[in-house]
């Protein structure tokens, strides 16, 4: 039973250094600390739900892009709208450097610059399955949590 | 040579090296060499040339005889050859020595045995006298050395065959004695021989002069190993600087025409003359110096040499020349420069780049500070937009008369704060370059009018103020219509602040190009217009809100207006007046178009416009600064007349990005004109429905006849004027005292009396207020004995007042005016509000017809109204469009929090139909979304809304008109036009620039994506209220 108890503290303290650290180098912002408050007992998965759905749409939207980027000549205008969608819902869940990247590739497309944007969308790719695993890890550990009968800490 | 005199045995096997080795202790040895096994020469298998040295022999023997160097060289090998003979010398006295000795031992001997001999003898003979027989023997051996070793040996081999002790004994004795005698003599003598033959041998087998020939010799040797293929030259100059001795490797000139020649005597050339210079200078001062210098000569090109020069010394002490040695350095130099030279490219750039951070840091710090202002200054609007509408409503609750006044200070301080925030934004809008400027048609007659309406229903002074427009002027340009109205009103409402009486007017006329343009001409012409963004819809849009400025604030103007077109050419005089008057208006044709028109291309037209007032003027120093932010002309005037000091900044900068100039000329305490020149592009001729759909809203309360003729008109001189006037109480509902007469427009001809009126009526919408300040801001005219019917018409000030701050927007006419009336009020208010605007209605009657959907909209709307708000205050209707999935449930979740449960779609179009379908109380839309963007799909409903038709295809077709106008004229042929919906804009283009597209395109206010709970809330408390 002691074990127990030691191993949900030990599972909580890897939960909140890693929330910590997230927050702290930038991968997330305050938007998602607003996900996660909306998250009650009526609505339990919310922030998990909401970020996968996020992983599906921003699947899509990479391949979307990766096409674009791939078709001669580019169509930036349609490149940027795409571009926008992700920042819209990167932002939205609070992705922050994800958003960031996506700000920065579309500074690219204004500029029609295909090399840059080729760039941003490596660096996107880069921050997007940064976060990705990063929040998936953050998952798994609150699921371990919850399976080991501890209790996830309270957002303020 | 001194050297001579010294004769020894010397050993070759001792110079085991070519240098001296005694010239120091081991430490300070300056030359550091291999000891070479004996008789190996290391330089025997290095064939040296010995070509290129020239040397003045003679001169070299004198050199190493009197100089200082030379001597001291020879004194050093000298002291070594004497210190190696003093050994060969120490070495034969040393053997000399030994000899000498065994010959004293010999002697010794010899003696002891003529002792013996002696002693044996006196006892022989007794004491008497001794005769000695060998006495002369003895003295002999005296003389000759003997070696103790052959005395020995001899010694015991004495055997004596006779009788001892006898005579002849003695006697054989003697013999045998002098014969051994003899042979130790014959041994001396042959050992010195010896030695003596010894000695000749030594001194014959080496000189000393021979030595130190060799030695020298194998020092040159080394020398010129060492120096065959240095880049070097070495050289000795006389005191006259003559070579005297030089060697250089790469000899480009023969011995003769070297040697006893001076440098400048042998090349000419750059670096010649200096060098000598420099030979000279270490001569005079008798130190050694080394210098580079750069040779530029026919003989060998360029070259950079570094010479080493140092004096030579006589014995004496003086200068006799000096010794040069060059090298070569051409490319180290070159080197050392190029990588000098990259240095310094490197620091310039390291400069420049640091330069470049500290300027971009600057840039964006700069940037950063504007956006933010610009972002704060709209996050300060719409919160303080809230706090206004808030009062608005307020104001027609039931207060009491202190409280009325503070609510009107309130007010009043709250436009006032808005329009600083629109100064401010506008300012730095064009600052940061962020201001785009629209291309839209528009008619400049048309905005001169509205600018002096606007301008006369606010005025609180007896001015008269006037417009003219003269005939050359285009009937329709394009520009930025909502810059030029901006900068017009913002001139007109200076002038008026300044003057309190006389007349404010604004001339308007066309120019050729100014010169400041000509010189930039098509750069000019090119770039400016390029700025403009060519948006139709804008068109429209700036004309509705003309519109509905004009059909809303019906109350606007309590000045009588009158606008007279005459299509005679005069001036701008008020007296000429009557004549242009007097021209019938059946005479004016349509054919008088200027030629403009009838070009295809689109032309330029530069339009000069003066804004003039009859005021204090300013005085000449405070000119300059006149332009600049938040200047004004004195502190006493910035206490005496308020104002930020905002307008005339922006209107320069608002001028400037279109092209054109601002210039003032005053005069103190006589008035100022201040003066722009734009140019504006003349769009092509149009078709005449186009004409008319115009005109229609150009003037929409006008007879149709009036119309038709205007047409023509339109292209005329212009000429308004609104004279200072107040209403009577002949409209007023309430009976407020009639304190001023009407001043109307006595002077207008009959003939224009129709269409007088029709323009008239459209600017004269009376209103329950009976002083000439009551149109002004609520908080100045709040009389004491107002009473509650006058409401309706405060209410409708107080919009104006706010709708005139914020006019940028032209949609917040629509909303103010919706949000009050979807305000609950109590019955008693509301209805003496409508019965207010009832009769001023009917009073109008003559108007009715013309406007019919508008009399139905404000008489049908209040109580429809008042069910709808307690409709939404039981359960808020919302409409969430949103494409984003993310989002959607991010917004949704929120929404939940808050306790409502929207409807979710996700483009324009579905929105349009949810609007159609359903009655939402609030509408938070997405900008960028498939099929129908978010603006788009805003523009339709708002359409929709005012036309009360939702009809398919009235929506396809207004998709593609995209004009707003012409469905508000349609209005009157539709139903039952629909209350107006609140659209939040949800965009993550939170700039400046994205939200006025928002608002222009007739939302009402935004959340900035991400979205978050608290602005959420914010947004929902401000539309939906409980």
């Amino acid at each position: 039973m002691l074990n127990f108890a030691m191993d949900v503290l030990r599972l909580q303290q890897q939960h909140s250094q890693l929330t910590y650290s997230l927050f702290n180098e930038g991968f997330l912002d305050e938007q998602f600390t607003q996900l996660q408050q909306l998250q009650d007992e009526s609505n339990p998965d919310f922030v998990s739900e909401v970020v996968a759905l996020f992983f599906d749409d921003s699947d899509r939207l990479l391949e979307n892009l990766g096409k674009a980027l791939e078709k001669e000549p580019i169509d930036y205008k349609k490149l940027d709208a795409h571009v926008h969608q992700f920042k819209g819902s990167s932002s939205s869940v609070g992705a922050h450097r994800v958003k960031n990247a996506c700000i920065a590739f579309r500074a690219y497309c204004d500029e029609n610059d295909r090399a840059g944007c080729i760039q941003c969308l490596q660096h996107m790719k880069h921050e997007y399955y940064l976060v990705k695993s990063k929040l998936q890890e953050l998952f798994h550990l609150e699921e371990e949590i919850l399976s080991a009968g501890g209790t996830l800490p309270l957002i303020e | 040579m001194e050297e001579e005199d010294y004769s020894s045995d010397m050993d070759d096997e001792i110079l085991s090296s070519m240098w001296p080795e005694n010239l120091g202790k081991e430490s300070d040895k300056q030359f550091n060499i291999d000891k070479p096994a004996a008789d190996q020469d290391m330089l025997d298998e290095v064939s040296i040339a010995e070509e290129p040295s020239i040397v003045d022999f003679k001169r070299l023997m004198e050199l190493t005889n009197f100089s200082e160097k030379g001597s001291s060289q020879l004194s050093y090998l000298v002291k070594q050859w004497e210190h190696k003979q003093a050994n060969a010398f120490r070495l034969l006295n040393e053997q000399i020595d030994i000899l000498n000795k065994q010959k004293q031992e010999a002697q010794l001997k010899e003696l002891e045995i003529l002792e013996e001999h002696m002693f044996e003898a006196d006892n022989f003979v007794g004491d008497k006298r001794p005769i000695s027989i060998l006495q002369d023997d003895y003295a002999f051996g005296d003389a000759t050395p003997i070696f103790n070793k052959d005395i020995s040996i001899c010694k015991n081999k004495w055997q004596i065959d006779v009788e001892h002790d006898s005579i002849e004994y003695w006697k054989e004795r003697a013999k045998k004695m002098e014969k051994l005698l003899d042979e130790s003599l014959q041994r001396e003598n042959k050992l010195q021989e010896k030695l003596q033959e010894n000695l000749r041998v030594l001194a014959k087998e080496t000189s000393p002069v021979e030595e130190l020939s060799q030695i020298l010799r194998r020092a040159d040797n080394f020398l010129h190993f060492i120096l065959q293929n240095a880049p070097v030259v070495i050289g000795h100059q006389d005191k006259e600087l003559r070579y005297r001795f030089i060697y250089n490797h790469f000899p480009s000139l023969q011995e003769e025409d070297i040697i006893g020649r001076t440098d400048v005597e042998i090349f000419t050339g750059a670096g010649v003359k200096e060098s000598q210079d420099f030979k000279a200078e270490v001569l005079q001062r008798g130190l050694p110096a080394k210098r580079e210098i750069t040779f530029e000569t026919e003989l060998f090109g360029t070259k950079t040499f570094l010479i080493y020069v140092e004096p030579v010394f006589s014995k004496t002490g003086e200068t006799i020349g000096v010794n040069y040695m060059g090298m070569d350095i051409t490319e180290q130099v070159a080197k050392r420069e190029k990588l000098a030279k990259l240095r310094e490219e490197i620091a310039v750039r390291n400069a420049m780049e640091t330069e470049l951070n500290k300027t971009i840091h600057i840039t964006e710090q700069t940037m950063r500070a504007k956006q933010m202002l610009a972002t704060m200054s709209h996050e300060i609007r719409s919160p303080l937009t809230g706090v206004l509408g808030m009062a608005e409503m307020l104001a027609h609750t039931e207060l009491n008369e202190e409280q009325q006044q503070l609510l009107g200070v309130m007010i009043s301080s709250g436009d006032l704060v808005l329009q600083l925030i629109n100064d401010i934004l506008d300012l730095s809008k064009v600052e940061s370059g962020a201001m785009t400027l629209e291309a839209t048609n528009f008619r400049p007659r048309e905005v001169v009018r509205h600018v002096l309406q606007t301008a006369a229903a606010s005025l609180q002074k007896e001015l008269t103020l006037e417009g003219l427009v003269t005939e050359e002027v285009p009937s329709e340009v394009i520009g930025d219509v909502l810059r030029i109205r901006q900068i017009l009103t913002n001139l007109i409402s200076n002038a008026i602040k300044f003057t309190h009486e006389g007349k404010v007017g604004i001339t308007l006329r066309v120019t050729s190009q100014p010169s400041f343009a000509e010189n930039q001409k098509d750069r000019k012409d090119c770039g400016d217009l390029s700025k403009y963004s060519k948006t139709d819809t804008n068109t429209q849009q700036n004309d509705t809100s003309l519109s509905q400025n004009g059909g809303l604030g019906g109350d606007r103007s309590s000045n009588d207006v009158s606008c007279v077109i005459d299509s005679k050419q005069c001036r701008d005089t008020q007296n000429r007046m009557a004549e242009s008057e007097t021209r019938p208006l059946s005479s004016i044709d349509g054919d008088e178009y200027l030629d403009i028109d009838s070009d295809d291309e689109e032309k330029i037209v530069w339009l000069h416009c003066d804004v003039y007032d009859s005021g204090i003027g300013i005085p000449e120093k405070a000119l300059p600064a006149l332009f600049k932010k938040y200047m004004q002309v004195s502190t006493d005037h910035a206490r005496k007349y308020g104002g930020t000091g905002l307008g005339l900044a922006i209107c320069k900068q608002l001028v400037e990005l279109m092209g054109g100039r601002l210039t003032v000329t005053s005069k103190e305490h006589c008035g100022s004109t201040f003066s722009f020149v734009v140019p504006c592009k003349v769009p092509k001729k149009r078709t005449c429905d186009e004409m008319d759909n115009d005109l229609l809203y150009d003037m929409p309360l006008s007879e149709c006849e009036a119309r038709s003729d205007s047409t023509a008109e339109d292209d005329k001189r212009a000429y308004f004027q609104f004279k200072p006037r107040t209403l009577g109480s002949l409209f007023s509902s309430g009976d407020a005292a009639p304190r001023s007469k009407v001043l109307s427009a006595g002077k207008i001809d009959s003939n224009h009396t129709t269409k007088m009126n029709g323009i008239h009526t459209g600017y004269m919408f009376p209103t329950g207020e009976s002083t000439p300040s009551s149109n002004q801001n609520l908080s100045l005219n709040h009389d004491v004995d107002k009473q509650h019917s006058e409401l309706g018409s405060d209410y409708l000030t107080g919009i104006e007042n706010v709708n005139k701050a914020v006019n940028d927007c032209p949609s917040n006419d629509d909303y103010q005016h919706l949000q009050i009336t979807h305000s609950p009020m109590t019955t008693e208010k509301d209805t003496t509000m409508r019965h207010s605007q009832e009769s001023q209605d009917l009073k109008l009657s003559y108007l009715a017809h013309e406007n019919q959907g508008k009399m139905q909209k404000t008489n049908q709307k209040p109580p429809e109204n008042i069910s709808d708000a307690r409709q939404m205050q039981s359960r808020p209707k919302i409409l969430l469009v949103e494409d984003d999935q993310v989002i959607v449930m991010v917004t949704q979740s929120m929404m939940k929090r808050l306790g409502h449960s929207p409807d979710v779609v996700s483009n324009g179009a579905e929105a349009v139909q949810a609007v159609k379908t359903n009655n939402y109380d609030l509408v938070l839309m997405d900008v960028c979304m498939p099929v129908m963007d978010g603006l788009e799909a805003t523009r339709l409903i708002r359409k929709c809304e005012l036309s009360g038709n939702w009809d398919a295809s009235e929506v396809a077709r207004a998709c593609k008109a995209d004009c707003l106008m012409s469905i508000h004229m349609n209005g009157q042929t539709s139903p039952f036009p629909r209350k107006r919906v609140p659209i939040i804009a949800m965009t993550a283009n939170a700039l400046a620039e994205g939200i006025d597209e928002c608002y222009a395109n007739g939302m009402d206010s935004f959340i900035a994506k991400p979205v978050t709970l608290q602005k959420l809330k914010e947004t929902l408390c401000q539309y939906i209220p409980g």
